[in-house]
């Protein structure tokens, strides 16, 4: 036996330190790029959870209910303190912009200013230019500071509260004043007063209006303004007018902005309003009876369009003017706001920039509510004394309120969104000024007190209308381009074809919109009866021609390929095109008195705007062919082979075969690719942004335009102010079209999963 | 074998045409855009022939016009008609011009319709000359004089003077055109380029003492030391505002004189002018020439007059810009993730919640991206990065407001499911062998990615990142709202520290498209610029798209061979 052989490595040294150190570096780089690329991987999660999450994000202060609670300091909570001034009751109660300085009026006639939050006193100011007692209070509006008071004497005193504002060492200081904007004078109200039980009084651009009631009598003055060229001073004169007997005693007077209307109200619920256009021949309108209880108090809404009239129950109601066809107005109740106590509604105070406001109802507790989306936000209980007087700040986040006990309390309101509510977005609203109630988005208008109008649905409405059109043409086009492309066309053909048309996705879709707003729609107007005859017509030449290929000879016949005939329909259509286009104008001619367009408008009564639906039909269906057409082709390509062979081998025709086995087999996949065109539909923004009007009508007609959520967002969102309401609708409709996209695109995937597991059995 | 026509109609061919007639309209739809597009984008640099005629409307006194034909279109007879146009009796529809008549400070208005028929002893003079214009838009007329420092330096007298005497003047014209041209580009080196850098350094200058003084360590040497650069800075630009002075009265020394079509003598300044060319007397090299030299303009110049002439220059540079910054953001993230589906994760519910959120990120509607890019990135992220990190600007933002950067990201985000599923097809394409057998030989997983799967997919990759370009390229409806702008001051990327601008808002192809095409004031004059813009656009995303899918087929090719 020999002597055994041992081999000795002694190069091959695996536990050399280097070795190890260099093991110790791959295994940790290995573990790092492990580590990191499955944060990559979840990072695609976090990445759509977030823009989800954010939106939501944006969205969800619109439903956050609003609250109320004592106003807090550094120091804490702020308690409630007696009210600064004598022992005479409280006409006015105001708060200023900052919710630092406050202003309670007293029936004497004092104006004391005092810090809200501790009530301590900051001056005492008396108002009134008559030596005579205050006999009645009027208020032009809370966001004007401007109020009237009448003297006993027949005269009238118009003064404003007002705060100034410095910063002195960077600290604010506000310091509050009285002007008498009209002069130091007492204005006289008309000679035939004797006293003044009630006073109206309304403040405008080249006029005032007052309206004084002495026992059953009204008495309306005019003061008429004039500026001075020399001293920019503003002269006043006036002018006296007896007003008609009200058939009803009246415990309130109000004078509509215009100071067109003044509205007397009656202690037994009656509601009269009186047109004052021509002053010398006013006129009395039907009494309506606004409930059948009392009314507890009565006030105008932002604007002065809408009285807001609350009753003994705690019912609040809003009544407007509404002109009907004859041009005649009446007052109209719109929508009612029940009460949550059945007692009494005692104080409606308005807020000053929103169409909203507050009510005392049954003495310690107030309710906030929103006119037009026709909701409580609010219903709180406030201690256990009587609220006697009440007002809310400028912003609507603080409300003063004096109790019966001559105590002050200021609270703190977080009610940032009113204005949204289910009914607001998605329901008809009656809004200011309307006839009938309606859907419409109007988020802003020049004036302050303009109602904003956000109803979604003439959006919704839109996107759907374009993206049914742009459906009704793409889906033919794109699936059965597909199912010639995937199952009739040459190989070598389709190889060119497909990506060709699949370009088009690429194709930006500023530049399709452009087309359609620049070229096409004013070319749809020219020939509109040529769109309509080639769209009748090249379907019928497609198949006449087809028929008579049938019977042409073989040789001419077999000189095309398998599989070629589409090739050769291409010069037929453009032909048939072309031919349709004179005929088009014969036509014309014939049946719609030479112009298709003018007989629309002129015979039809159908409006018609250049930019229409038809208009973004045809550019984005043009977008949209691509998308379906692509993925109803691999699905009809990927059907098995066996199959369709099997079924041609027992003598199906190839279209047996194409509409009874392959069609069935892919129809998951091509109504997966329709959802997706759907999806794009939806969310495309630029087409309809450029092809339509983007005025947001209700209304099937294709020949007008509408406005789409997302050409909305884009028109709507860089001017919209941070955190308003407007800007969370708009992430509204962002998450909107979101969650649309994502039900339609995960439902698409989902069968297009199943497909493929089908297929990978088969 | 002739069949009847019942029998051809229940073999179902009629239904196999239909649908090969659906293809054939798909192809003559793509094919019919692309071609309007082209024959209208590259049309509008061709020089074209100045019109001159009689515009004799029945019952009226003739006037000249002068003009180009821009458009010709036919209208039915009664709707002129209707419109109190005297129309022959018996006439269905008649054609009319619409002339491109400029001297817009002459007329008010660009365009006249004229019909055909109206249009009398139609000519086209060699004299005629066009002069594109700084202002007012172009303008045609005769050629009657030259003026320099108010004084007149050349006449040409139509009656008694010769076509080589108005050579002459011409010549003359040109040369002085020429002169102003060049002293415009040095006023311009000076007001952008130096004056510019100064202005920036000024404002640089007052962050710097703002956040010394917000650090609470503004000290009087300091102070001292931001002054005394402050003098300089601002002496030298006294030194250039007295070199632009100089520039500026050389510069409006030349005016000429034309006659217009009413006939009336006009004074110009020729610094207006920005061209000047006579289409009638050129010869086929000439307008070849001149098509050349617009279409460069097109291509390398900045926009006049609120965008409707000039270049698109900003708008290209824009748009690069961001689409390189996005591809940046977009590849690693991109790649990563699909590197997880395909090589790590585990095939389950994970990854299939994973491939669903990229199918849904692809089709989430690119709007919501950039409502999304404006309330996160911008007002959450960008407000939160100000006042840490730019405090000095304050109260002006500086990433709290739309631009380059968040248009990046946003883009980015709108991409990434381009470049997963490209990737991951990729990926998916390398044969298992050529893993494991790295794997068998004892690198690890890391290993095996970075030096074998990854240079293998990147070509995979590759085809992704252009395809996501392309989509960027072409996106519009979120960049308007964060970052685009119808006219950006200087370029995101210039000379001045830190020379690349990340806060700063651009021009975008797509977006100068939307805007000119809709919102300018005068679209008749910006539509032929908005077909070469959408032309250009359309030809650098057809060509990145075939790159991409070029690339995808070679890749095919090449596994196809690795698998045998």
């Amino acid at each position: 036996m020999n002597k055994p052989v041992t081999f000795s490595a002694p190069d091959l040294q695996f536990d050399t330190p280097a070795a190890a150190r260099l093991r110790r570096v791959r295994r940790f780089k290995d573990q790092l790029t492990t580590a990191s690329v499955g944060i990559g991987g979840v990072s695609v999660i976090i990445a759509i959870m977030l823009i989800f999450i954010y939106l939501l994000y944006e969205v969800l202060p619109l439903f956050e209910s609003a609250s109320i609670e004592p106003w807090q300091q550094q120091s804490g909570a702020v308690a409630a303190y007696a009210r600064p001034g004598d022992e005479a009751d409280t006409l006015y109660l105001g708060v200023e912009e900052q919710n630092e300085v406050a202003m309670r009026l007293d029936t004497e006639g004092q104006a004391y200013f005092f810090d809200v939050t501790s009530g301590e006193l900051i001056e005492q100011i008396e108002v009134g230019l008559s030596e005579a007692p205050v006999g009645a209070f009027a208020l032009n509006s809370d966001h004007s500071q401007l109020f009237a008071l009448g003297h006993a004497d027949g005269t009238l005193t118009v003064a404003k509260h007002h705060y100034k504002v410095t910063y002195p060492n960077d600290v604010r200081l506000i310091t509050p004043q009285l002007q008498y904007p009209y002069g130091e004078t007492a204005l006289a109200l008309s000679p035939a007063l004797s006293q003044i039980d009630q006073l109206a009084f309304r403040d405008g651009e080249e006029r005032m209006s007052a309206v004084a009631l002495d026992g059953k009598a009204l008495h309306l003055t005019r003061f008429s303004k004039e500026e001075n060229f020399i001293t920019e001073e503003i002269e006043i004169s006036s002018e006296h007018y007896a007003l008609p007997r009200l058939p009803h005693p009246v415990d309130k007077l109000l004078i509509s902005p215009d100071q067109r209307w003044l509205y007397a109200v009656g202690p037994q619920g009656q509601l009269t309003p009186v047109d004052l256009r021509d002053p010398q021949e006013p006129l009395l309108h039907a009494t309506e009876q606004a409930t059948t209880g009392r009314i507890a108090s009565v006030a105008f809404l932002l604007g002065g369009n809408s009285l807001l009239v609350g009753d003994d129950q705690g019912t609040v109601s809003q009544w407007f003017l509404v002109r009907d066809d004859s041009n005649e107005y009446h007052l109209q109740k719109i929508r009612s706001f029940d009460g949550t106590r059945g007692q009494p509604a005692s104080l409606i105070v308005p807020e000053q920039r929103r169409k909203g406001f507050v009510v005392a109802e049954g003495g310690h507790s107030v309710s906030f509510y929103n006119a037009t989306a026709h909701n409580k936000v609010l219903s709180a209980d406030l201690g256990s004394a009587t609220i006697t007087r009440m007002t809310i700040s400028p912003r609507a986040n603080g409300l003063l309120l004096e109790t019966d006990d001559h105590r002050m309390s200021f609270w703190r309101v977080n009610n940032e969104h009113p204005e949204v509510s289910w009914s607001a977005l998605w329901e008809k609203v009656w809004y200011e000024g309307y006839q009938e109630p309606e859907f419409v988005w109007q988020s802003s208008a020049s004036t302050n007190d303009f109602e904003p109008k956000y109803s979604l649905a003439p959006l919704a409405f839109g996107t759907l209308k374009a993206a049914f059109y742009a459906m009704l043409l793409a889906t033919p086009l794109a699936i059965a381009g597909a199912i010639y492309t995937a199952y009739f066309m040459a190989p070598g053909l389709r190889r060119k074809i497909k990506p060709f048309i699949e370009l088009m996705e690429a194709l930006p879709t500023v530049i399709l919109g452009f087309l359609a707003g620049l070229w096409l729609a004013p070319f749809v107007e020219d020939r509109l009866a040529s769109i309509f005859t080639i769209l009748l017509l090249v379907p019928v030449g497609i198949l006449v021609f087809a028929y008579l290929w049938s019977r042409a000879p073989k040789a001419l016949r077999w000189l095309v390929p398998d599989g070629w005939d589409a090739a050769l329909l291409i010069p037929v259509i453009v032909l048939l095109t072309l031919a349709c286009m004179p005929l088009a104008e014969q036509v014309e001619a014939l049946l719609f008195g030479g112009d298709m367009r003018t007989y629309i408008t002129n015979e039809l009564g159908i409006s018609f705007d250049q930019r229409n639906a038809l208009v973004v039909g045809l550019a984005m269906g043009f977008a949209v062919i691509p998308t379906i057409f692509s993925i109803t082709e691999d699905a009809i390509f990927s059907v098995p082979k066996h199959l369709s062979n099997g079924s041609l081998a027992l003598g199906a025709t190839p279209w047996q075969t194409l509409s009874r086995v392959v069609l069935p087999t892919a129809s998951p996949g091509i109504f997966s690719a329709v959802m997706i065109g759907m999806g794009r539909a939806v969310g495309e923004t630029m087409i309809v942004l450029m092809a339509t009007g983007n005025t947001p009508i209700m209304d099937v007609n294709i020949f007008e335009g509408m406005r789409t959520l997302a050409a909305n967002i884009a028109v709507e969102m860089p001017e919209s102010e941070v955190g308003s309401s407007h800007f969370r609708i708009l992430f509204l409709a962002a998450l909107v079209l979101f969650l649309f996209t994502f039900v339609v695109n995960t439902l698409a995937e989902l069968i297009r999963q199943r497909l493929r597991r089908k297929y990978g059995s088969l | 074998m002739n069949t009847s026509f019942n029998d051809w109609f229940r073999s179902g061919a009629p239904w196999v045409w239909l649908t090969g007639g659906a293809v054939a309209i798909n192809v003559i739809m793509v094919a019919g855009l692309l071609i309007l597009i082209a024959w209208r984008g590259l049309g509008h640099f061709w020089p074209a022939d100045i019109l001159q005629a009689h515009y004799q409307v029945p019952n009226s006194e003739a006037v000249r016009v002068i003009g180009e034909v821009a458009d010709t279109e036919r209208v039915p007879a009664e709707q002129l008609r209707q419109a109190g146009v005297p129309v022959p009796e018996g006439t269905e529809t008649m054609a009319r011009h619409l002339l491109k008549v400029g001297n817009r400070d002459v007329t008010g208005l660009d365009f006249q319709w004229a019909l055909k028929d109206n249009l009398e002893e139609v000519q086209y003079p060699e004299r005629l000359f066009a002069a594109e214009r700084r202002e007012w838009g172009n303008f045609y007329g005769y050629l009657r004089g030259l003026k320099q420092d108010g004084e007149e330096v050349a006449r040409f007298d139509p009656a008694t003077d010769d076509d080589a005497d108005y050579e002459q003047l011409w010549n003359d014209f040109l040369q002085r055109v020429e002169r102003a041209l060049s002293i415009h580009e040095q006023i311009k080196t000076i007001e952008k380029g130096d004056i510019g850098a100064i202005n920036y350094e000024l404002e640089r200058l007052r962050l710097k003492e703002r956040r010394h003084e917000l650090d609470g360590d503004l000290t009087p040497q300091v102070q001292a030391d931001i002054q005394s650069q402050r003098d300089e800075l601002n002496r030298r630009y006294e030194g250039l505002q007295g070199e632009l002075t100089e520039l500026y009265r050389a510069f409006n020394r030349d005016h000429y004189l034309a006659e217009v079509a009413n006939g009336r003598e006009m004074e110009i300044a020729v610094s207006h002018v920005v061209r000047a060319y006579r289409p009638n007397a050129m010869g086929m090299v000439d307008k070849a020439g001149h098509y050349l030299s617009k279409l460069w303009e097109f291509l390398s110049d900045e926009p006049r007059e609120a965008n409707t002439e000039g270049g698109v220059f900003p708008a290209i540079f824009g748009t690069v810009m961001m689409v390189l910054l996005m591809s940046i953001m977009v590849t690693p993230f991109g790649v990563i993730a699909a590197v997880y589906l395909r090589e790590y994760a585990r095939q389950g519910p994970l990854t299939r919640l994973i491939r669903i959120a990229v199918n849904n990120l692809a089709g989430v509607p690119s709007i919501v991206y950039g409502v999304f890019g404006l309330g996160f990135f911008i007002y959450f992220l960008g407000g939160t990065i100000d006042p840490l990190f730019f405090p000095e600007a304050l109260p002006s933002p500086t990433f709290g407001t739309p631009g380059l950067m968040w248009a990046s990201l946003t883009l980015a985000l709108l991409t990434v499911p381009v470049v997963i599923v490209a990737t991951e097809e990729g990926l998916a394409r390398i044969p298992r062998a050529v893993r494991e057998g790295s794997l068998a030989l004892g690198a690890t997983k890391a290993e095996t990615l970075w030096k074998v799967v990854l240079p293998m997919a990147s070509p995979a990759m590759m085809t992704g990142v252009i395809l996501a370009v392309a989509r960027a390229a072409g996106e519009v409806a979120p960049l308007m709202l964060v970052g685009v702008v119808k006219l950006a001051p200087s370029l995101p990327l210039d000379t001045n520290y830190p020379y690349i601008h990340l806060d700063q808002k651009f021009m975008h192809l797509g977006f100068h498209i939307y805007d000119v095409g809709f919102q300018s004031p005068n679209v008749e004059a910006a539509r032929p610029l908005v077909y070469a813009t959408a032309l250009l656009l359309v030809v650098v995303i057809a060509l990145l798209n075939l790159t991409a899918v070029a690339i995808r087929n070679r890749l095919r090719e090449k596994y196809k061979a690795l698998e045998h």
